[in-house]
């Protein structure tokens, strides 16, 4: 590569808050969604997301994992403002979204982008990949050509030859191909923070590898922080800085990555870690570390919501719910659980003589 | 700034920036599939031969079309000079099928134009903006709904007076209801649809959106199920004209010549069908025209 490679991308936004500053802080959030038919006339709430808060810090990878149905989509969707918020707030960069003084949704837009778990239903299978790619730049008033050269660029950048694949249809492509495109696409209006929502969890485990290798490599010369949202502990533990575990909308856990794999705090995430197929015939899994369905968000258990599947569980844990200790920086290591709550009056709590 | 790093990917095409072959466009695509299908073609060169038919018709028929003959009706083919024989008041039967597709082509295509258009439009809009929006536009359309096509034509043209002018109107209220649910049914699949997201989460507003996403995913099928609209709408704007409410005699009409002929039935049965086979002819291959076009329009080929 020579030295006069000139880029057509899009000139991604300046750090405005600078490095000590988390690109995006979560707090509280929260989005239920009402349902119908419980009874006659009867209105419930799934509380699919119920109060998290988190921060992103620059340039960090944050895996999100948990059971299906735990939240984490609608977590990368309340992010990029793609369904309301219930309530809370999210400051990116210093600044709320959506606040009088703060940064609009539109901007937030320029500077979010997601990739989405199903590679196939995400791209127009009416357009060629490279207007696919093109819409984004296009979009943020770009002409046709230069929306095309950075599409170029940007397949380019994905390791998709685009005179090859740029006027083919979504359909011509392999899962492991549309991906890519996916990837291209979310780069092309050169956000700071890309969303990952199961991006890898439907390929198969050698393009998966690819795809994460990349992923890695594009990182780290876009500079870019990830939401890494996977129900895959492998995947998470190979690419994230630090985990976020939820449970039924809830945050159980956050931590550095190799905190929470070797020494996780919580039940639910040494139950989540049990699960794991090993690889070691002598370390074989003899019977599941945790049975049965989560309980259903409608309808969600008082006090600690884990408790009904918790070994652990005592009388406290039904009474008052646990909360999320105090995070201060990256290295930071919490749980919501009476055990790690000092004087929480369970049994096994830390700081308990 | 950070692009312009180095990566292991391989960038050798950055050399030749000149992409030379399949840079077609869409449109371009669709052209060349079409004219690889040899069905389409020879029907639509049918198409294109009646529809010239039906401008041309003062040079082309051979005969006036509204010149009587005591003497000479219901004669067969080629009787003095007239190819396809005459009609019950002895006119030039070739002449009157001429010129009868000037108003049976204007009465099959323009009330599904005005339609689609409009019932395509609703649709889309009910099925991109959803909940209330959607209510309200579905829920009148299924008002039209409630009526059988046929009663709700003459209705509306009873109401309005008979002619051609609110014959189409009529038509038109008749068609655009079905329109308009299958363009909002397919609109609301799209919707669902990952990409659709995607593009909202790149922040395009929703008219660019249904412009660059929706509009080709729905356009497909509105327009293969307008097309099958056009032989209906023949046949119904025949059946008005038939009722007083649509093309008045003498004019040349195949739905009304086909009504008129009715009567000499058993006098010379061939000469009765021939608007009939008119209509037949013409609705099959906008049919198979639509189909054609269709096809090519699909890129998964």
């Amino acid at each position: 590569m020579s030295g006069v490679f000139q880029s057509a991308a899009m000139a991604p936004l300046e750090d405005r808050g600078g490095a000590a500053q988390p690109l995006l802080i979560a707090r509280d959030l929260v989005r239920h969604f009402k349902v119908k038919g419980v009874g006659l006339g009867e209105e419930a709430a799934v509380r699919a997301v119920d109060g998290v808060s988190f921060s992103l810090f620059k340039g960090e990878t944050l895996g999100v994992v948990g059971e299906s149905g735990c939240g984490k989509s609608t977590l990368a969707r309340l992010v990029m403002h793609l369904i309301q918020l219930g309530s809370g707030e999210l400051i990116f960069d210093g600044e709320g979204v959506g606040a009088p003084d703060g940064v609009s949704v539109d901007d937030l837009r320029r500077q979010v982008q997601m990739v989405f778990q199903d590679s196939a239903s995400s791209l127009n299978p009416r357009m060629p990949i490279r207007d696919s790619v093109a819409f984004g730049p296009y979009v943020h008033g770009k002409s046709k050509e230069e929306s095309r050269r950075i599409a170029r660029e940007m397949l380019g950048r994905v390791g998709l030859n685009p005179d090859l694949f740029g006027p083919r249809y979504p359909h011509e492509l392999s899962g492991g191909q549309k991906q890519r495109v996916n990837i291209a696409r979310a780069l092309a209006i050169s956000p700071r923070m890309v969303i990952l929502d199961e991006a890898v969890s439907a390929l198969d485990k050698s393009v998966e590898a690819q795809v994460l290798n990349l992923l890695r490599e594009l990182r780290r010369s876009f500079n870019l922080t990830y939401l890494f949202i996977s129900h895959d502990l492998n995947v998470v533990q190979y690419i994230s800085d630090r985990v976020l575990v939820m449970y039924l909308g809830q945050v159980v856990e956050l931590g550095p990555v190799d905190d929470i794999f070797s020494r996780p705090l919580h039940p639910y995430t040494r139950a989540l870690l049990g699960s794991r197929s090993s690889m070691d015939p002598a370390n074989r899994i003899e019977e599941p570390p945790i049975t049965g369905d989560p309980p259903s968000p409608i309808d969600p258990p008082s006090g600690c919501r884990f408790r009904t599947r918790c070994p652990h569980a005592e009388a406290v844990c039904e009474l008052t719910m646990p909360r999320l200790g105090q995070w201060l920086n990256r290295d930071s290591h919490v749980a919501a659980c009476h055990m790690h709550e000092p004087g929480s009056g369970h049994t096994l709590a830390v700081g308990n003589a | 700034m950070t692009q312009a790093v180095a990566t292991s990917i391989d960038t050798s095409w950055e050399a030749d920036p000149a992409p030379a072959a399949k840079t077609r466009t869409y449109w371009q695509s669709v052209l060349i599939r079409i004219f690889r299908d040899k069905a389409t073609l020879i029907f639509g060169t049918v198409v294109l031969a009646i529809v010239l038919l039906a401008i041309f018709a003062p040079l082309i028929a051979p005969f006036d079309p509204y010149k009587e003959s005591i003497i000479g009706r219901l004669k067969p083919f080629g009787w003095r000079g007239h190819p396809l024989g005459t009609d019950e008041l002895g006119r030039d039967m070739l002449s009157r099928l001429i010129y009868g597709a000037r108003s049976s082509l204007l009465m099959g295509m323009v009330p599904v134009l005005v339609a689609t258009l409009v019932g395509g439009t609703l649709g889309v809009i009910g099925g991109f903006a959803g909940k209330r929006v959607n209510t309200a536009i579905m829920r009148t359309m299924d008002v039209f709904y409630a009526f059988p096509s046929v009663l709700l034509a003459v209705a509306i043209s009873g109401a309005m007076g008979g002619g051609m002018m609110n014959g189409m109107i009529a038509l038109s209220m008749v068609f655009t209801p079905a329109l308009c649910r299958i363009a909002e049914t397919a609109t609301a699949q799209v919707r669902s649809l990952d990409f659709i997201e995607a593009a909202r989460a790149t922040g395009a507003r929703p008219l660019t959106i249904i412009r660059h996403h929706v509009l080709g995913n729905v356009l497909g099928p509105v327009f293969i199920y307008a097309s099958s609209l056009v032989s209906v709408s023949i046949l119904l704007a025949s059946g008005l004209s038939f009722l007083g409410l649509g093309v008045k005699p003498p004019e040349p009409d195949w739905g009304l010549m086909l009504s008129t002929l009715r009567q000499s039935l058993y006098v010379n049965p061939i000469i009765c069908a021939m608007p009939g086979a008119a209509i037949f002819v013409t609705s099959i291959c906008f049919n198979l025209v639509s189909d054609g076009i269709r096809s090519a329009m699909d890129v998964r080929q």
